[in-house]
């Protein structure tokens, strides 16, 4: 059959977009043609992930289509579309533009709207909901002039919506009719406990409320009124009250619709008409609207069966979530409130940690039915997989829920779980699909996520497709090679180590005690790094001489055309005029391409190496020193105003820049480490984004760890709070430490921290509460560089022997004649390929 | 016929590491390994990276070979054949080279 037949598909969100792909995936692709309506301005997105655009994702960031996906397989997509109407008689799609398209079969994947409470006042103004991009960027125009926002609902979305008002910087509160939050998932206790965590973060809570009107505010935009007589002035109103099905298209053309809506489909997802389905939110099964994307996968697969003239049906899925809310871990799993018959239960509750868990078990103990999970959701992959797979529960259940008191382990390890238990319930990956991947050759999680698309959807699968795999690699006897290169059968931490325990100085010492060969460009500098780290020696030490990367040799940054760059510290960005003019004074002689950086210094570029000692010679007469944005080390310390001179300022952020600028300058480290201070939550130093930021606030410094700009960028982690500078740089010392013994080569703090078993937890209480009884020893590591600093600079310009190396040619004075220079802008740049072959004459400097 | 022509002296190296030496007109790179007494010397000037900068390349060895790791984009070349480890396709010019009475001499095709 060659395309004869028409499918059409109402709705490209995200069922209908996840249909498409399973469609082309299938044989069924050659039996239709396929045209697809799209009522939003753009194809399908992530709205699992939606939030993340106030995080800074672009809509295109979360497109859910492959690039050229439409055009690749010969589907018409009519994008900001409506469907209008459905005529069953004559089988056609009538859209909102007037496109008339005749189908054979028909895929109904209309979602969901937002329900809105017909309050008197709902539709004011900044009265807003959740759910589409145009509805994020709505709110976020609101929040420029708004102070106060209120989320109506206190369910799963409605937290998640709260979260984003306070990421938007206004006073948050939430209103819940039912008497507790998450109602459907949580029971009483697990609800409470869950209050209390959010309004730790300053949200404000209100159960029980019902919405009588909203009218003007005072105050605010609007002013909610309640049915109890109180009133809440706000700006904006986000309504997250419920989803209800998208069913009027279906309705209108006489489909069965249940009682309270949605299209009522059989369990091949047809509806009520043998020629149209209806899958994803739209769809009601069994009396069931599921509002998750899983089951909504599971449907289009399902659908794809029965086009190819396979047998499959969907028979309902599996409910369970686990979620970080607002940095709460909430989970909840199958029958959390014991509706079944003779259910037991077991809670554990934790007020000091503030940790909630409750087992829904059978009658006979045997089997898991249910939990629930408030403040540590860490035994959610175990329970799940307990839950789903009917394996037997141990014979005390509580175990599973009780802090471990001995070090036996009460988890499920990934060998106990059947070859059909599902891993990823979005793309419905058995382990026995995972293995079989892994068997294939895939042994790492990329290739893994590229093969099965297991943990690509909501990512909650992550951690235990990491468990199946490396239990797998371990049982085929796979040793995960972590050596760093082939010289030294070791990892960087455990080089560290050899070099601490057996007090090695030196390159030679290490290879000829531990490794073998020559050496090569990974484990030389690496090792050189861990040498300056621990020892501080002057790098270019003829013994360290050669194990130095290309920049770290002439103590300069090189570029394109073998020139350098020269970048002067200029700690926290704070300059004298006079330096200033030094600066200029520099750039002008040796004629160097100069620009302001990234990080609040001044770089001048196109020097030659037989330049580059004058250059440092002038610059270090007239105060400055080595910058190291050669080397990977600590680079600058960004600062904002700050309370000297800014209005807002709480405290001297430039001071305490310059003053950790300094205190830890020349500290060589696994990559590159950067800072900033700001001198109150504005935040113009933008610390968040960076290895170390602090930030003042009344109470003392906050301190965040582990973020990064660059390829991919992170957001850093708060790691204690209200500090004063003594205790504040303490920390940073032992953390700095910490990082410099145990990270990877050319690893940043964030991936360092993210692979760390217990992550930011565990680095907490390394760091704070000294859980290795390292920190003095730390500290100790630290300040010893601290002592030994020097400006490398400085050294190499008063020793005679060191200066020997910087010419082009040992046995002549002539500069290399392929560095060739062009104007541009009244300042140099390297000439390129083709300029270089016209102008080679040319003498410059 | 190639002739031997002085380059420098031996203290004029760098242990374990590259000088560049301006060698009948040409950009050599000469690279030191003083525990195992070798010299190599390879063209200056990387292809990749389209600049003469090879002598401030690490060096060490890759399976066995001899290599120079391009400060710029970091392929690796073979210290004495000249060629590219990594598309072995590119070869770069590699010189002969020896230690006369502590001068370095190299030998330039014709
Ligand atoms: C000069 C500068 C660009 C500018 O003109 O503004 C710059 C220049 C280079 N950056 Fe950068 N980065 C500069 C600020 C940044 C920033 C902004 C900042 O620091 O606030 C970032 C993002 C923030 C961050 O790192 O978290 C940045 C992220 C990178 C990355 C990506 C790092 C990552 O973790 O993904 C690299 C690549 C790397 O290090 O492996 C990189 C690498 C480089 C290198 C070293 C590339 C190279 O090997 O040639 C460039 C050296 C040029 C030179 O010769 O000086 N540069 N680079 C900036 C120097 C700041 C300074 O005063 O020291
Ligand atoms: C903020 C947020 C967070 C969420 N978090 C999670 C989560 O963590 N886990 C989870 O499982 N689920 C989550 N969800 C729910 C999940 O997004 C939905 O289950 C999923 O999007 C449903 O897919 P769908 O295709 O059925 O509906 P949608 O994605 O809504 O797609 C329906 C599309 O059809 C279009 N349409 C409707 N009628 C027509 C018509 N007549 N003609 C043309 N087009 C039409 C709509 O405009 C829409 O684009 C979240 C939802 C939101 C809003
Ligand atoms: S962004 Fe890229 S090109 Fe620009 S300076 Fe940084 S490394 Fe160089
Ligand atoms: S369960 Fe959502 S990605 Fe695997």
């Amino acid at each position: 059959m060659s395309k004869e037949q028409t499918l059409v598909v109402i709705g490209n969100g995200m069922v209908g977009q996840n249909f498409l792909a399973s469609l082309v995936e299938s044989p069924a692709k050659d039996d239709y043609k396929i045209v697809t309506f799209c009522e939003e301005p753009r194809a399908a997105y992530d709205r699992v992930h939606l939030s993340a655009f106030f995080t800074g994702k672009s809509a295109e960031d979360l497109s859910l289509v492959e690039p050229g996906f439409f055009e690749q397989h010969g589907i018409t997509l009519h994008i900001g579309d409506k469907a209008a109407k459905i005529d069953r008689h004559s089988k056609t799609v009538t859209s909102q533009n007037g496109v008339t398209i005749r189908y054979d079969k028909l895929v109904l994947a209309t979602g969901s709207y937002p329900f809105v409470p017909p309050v008197p006042g709902h539709d004011r103004m900044n009265c807003l909901v959740y759910r589409t991009i145009e509805d994020l960027e709505a709110m976020a125009a609101a929040a420029k002039t708004g102070k106060v926002g209120v989320v109506v609902g206190g369910g799963l979305l409605g937290l998640e919506a709260a979260k984003a008002l306070k990421d938007l910087g206004l006073q948050t509160h939430v209103v819940e009719f039912a008497p507790r939050l998450m109602a459907v998932q949580l029971d009483e206790a697990g609800g409470s406990m869950l209050r209390r965590k959010i309004e730790d973060l300053g949200v404000t809570v209100h159960t029980g409320k019902n919405t009588s009107v909203i009218t003007d505010g005072e105050h605010c935009v609007n002013k909610m009124c309640f049915v109890d007589g109180e009133e809440l002035e706000t700006d904006i109103v986000l309504f997250s009250a419920g989803i209800r099905p998208r069913d009027d298209i279906a309705r209108d053309c006489g489909l069965d619709v249940g009682p309270r809506g949605g299209i009522v489909i059989n369990n091949q997802c047809l509806t009520s008409d043998p020629d149209i389905y209806a899958i994803g939110e739209c769809a009601l099964w069994n009396g069931m609207i599921y509002g998750l994307v899983a089951p909504g996968y599971a449907m289009a697969r399902t659908v794809v069966a029965d086009l190819t003239g396979n047998e499959a049906s969907f028979t309902g899925a599996d409910m369970s979530t686990k979620l970080k809310l607002m940095g709460v871990d909430v989970a909840s799993i199958g029958d959390a409130h014991a509706k079944t018959q003779g259910a037991l239960v077991y809670t554990y509750q934790n007020g000091a940690s503030e940790v909630y868990k409750r087992l829904v078990v059978s009658q006979d103990k045997k089997q898991l039915l249910g939990a629930v999970l408030v403040g540590d959701a860490s035994g959610y992959g175990t329970l799940l997989q307990y839950c789903l797979n009917g394996i037997e529960l141990p014979e005390n259940p509580d175990a599973l829920i009780l802090p471990p008191r001995s070090d036996e382990s009460v988890g499920l390890g990934p060998d106990a779980l059947p070859m059909s238990a599902q891993i990823c319930s979005c793309y419905d990956v058995t382990k026995g699909a995972v293995c079989q991947a892994i068997e294939a050759g895939c042994t790492t999680i990329g290739a893994l996520k590229s093969e099965t698309k297991a943990s690509t959807g909501c990512g909650g699968c992550a951690a235990l497709l990491k468990s199946v795999l490396n239990s797998e690699l371990a049982k085929q006897g796979f040793e995960v090679n972590t050596d760093i290169c082939e010289h030294f059968p070791f990892t960087r931490q455990d080089l560290f180590n050899l070099i601490r325990v057996e007090e090695i100085k030196t390159f030679d010492v290490l290879l000829e005690r531990h490794g073998k060969g020559r050496g090569c460009e990974i484990c030389k500098p690496a090792v050189g790094s861990i040498l300056a780290s621990y020892w501080n020696d002057y790098v270019l030490k003829t013994e360290h001489l050669g194990l130095q990367d290309t920049n770290d040799t002439f103590l300069a940054n090189m570029q394109k055309d073998g020139t350098y760059s020269v970048v002067p510290r200029i700690t926290g960005g704070e300059i004298s005029p006079d330096m200033l003019i030094a600066l200029g004074q520099v750039g002008k002689k040796y004629k160097l391409y100069t620009k302001i950086t990234g990080g609040q210094r001044v770089d001048l570029f196109g020097a030659r190496v037989d330049q580059l000692p004058h250059i440092w010679k002038e610059l270090i007469d007239a105060g400055f020193e080595s910058g190291h944005a050669y080397g990977k080390s600590l680079r600058t310390v960004k600062s904002c105003v700050g309370s000297t001179w800014c209005r807002y300022g709480v405290d001297d952020s430039v001071g305490l820049a310059i003053e950790l600028e300094n205190r830890y300058k020349g500290l060589r480290s696994p990559h590159k480490i950067k800072f900033a201070v700001s001198g109150c939550t504005r935040e113009c130093a933008e610390a968040q984004g960076k290895d170390v930021g602090v930030i003042a606030t009344e109470t003392g410094w906050n301190l965040y760890v582990c973020g990064n700009g660059g390829m991919k960028p992170r957001h850093a982690d708060l790691f204690a709070t209200g500090l004063d500078k003594a205790t504040l740089i303490k920390y940073i010392d032992r953390f700095l430490s910490f990082y410099v013994r145990t990270a990877d080569r050319l690893q940043r703090t964030a991936v360092w921290m993210e692979n760390m078993e217990g992550g930011l937890d565990y680095l907490k209480s390394v760091v704070i509460d000294d859980k290795l009884g390292l920190c003095e020893q730390l500290e100790q590591q630290m300040q010893h560089v601290i002592d030994t600093y020097h400006c490398e600079w400085l050294t190499t310009i008063e020793d005679e022997s060191k200066l020997k190396r910087f010419r082009h040619f040992v046995n002549s004075d002539q500069p290399d004649d392929n560095v060739v220079f062009i104007e541009e802008r009244g300042q140099i740049r390297p000439a390129d390929e083709e300029e270089r072959k016209h102008f080679k004459m040319v003498e410059v400097a | 016929m190639a002739q031997w022509i002085k380059a420098c002296n031996i203290d004029d190296l760098q242990p374990d590491s590259g000088v560049c030496a301006l060698v009948a007109g040409r950009q050599v790179a000469i690279f030191y390994m003083p525990k195992e007494s070798t010299v190599y010397a390879l063209s200056n000037y990387d292809p990749f990276g389209k600049a003469n900068v090879l002598s401030r390349g690490l060096i060490g060895d890759i399976k066995g070979q001899p290599v120079v790791a391009s400060p710029l984009y970091k392929q690796h070349f073979n210290l004495q054949t000249g060629v590219c480890l990594e598309d072995e396709s590119v070869k770069i010019p590699a010189y002969a080279i020896r230690i006369e009475n502590g001068s370095v001499q190299v030998s330039i095709p014709e």
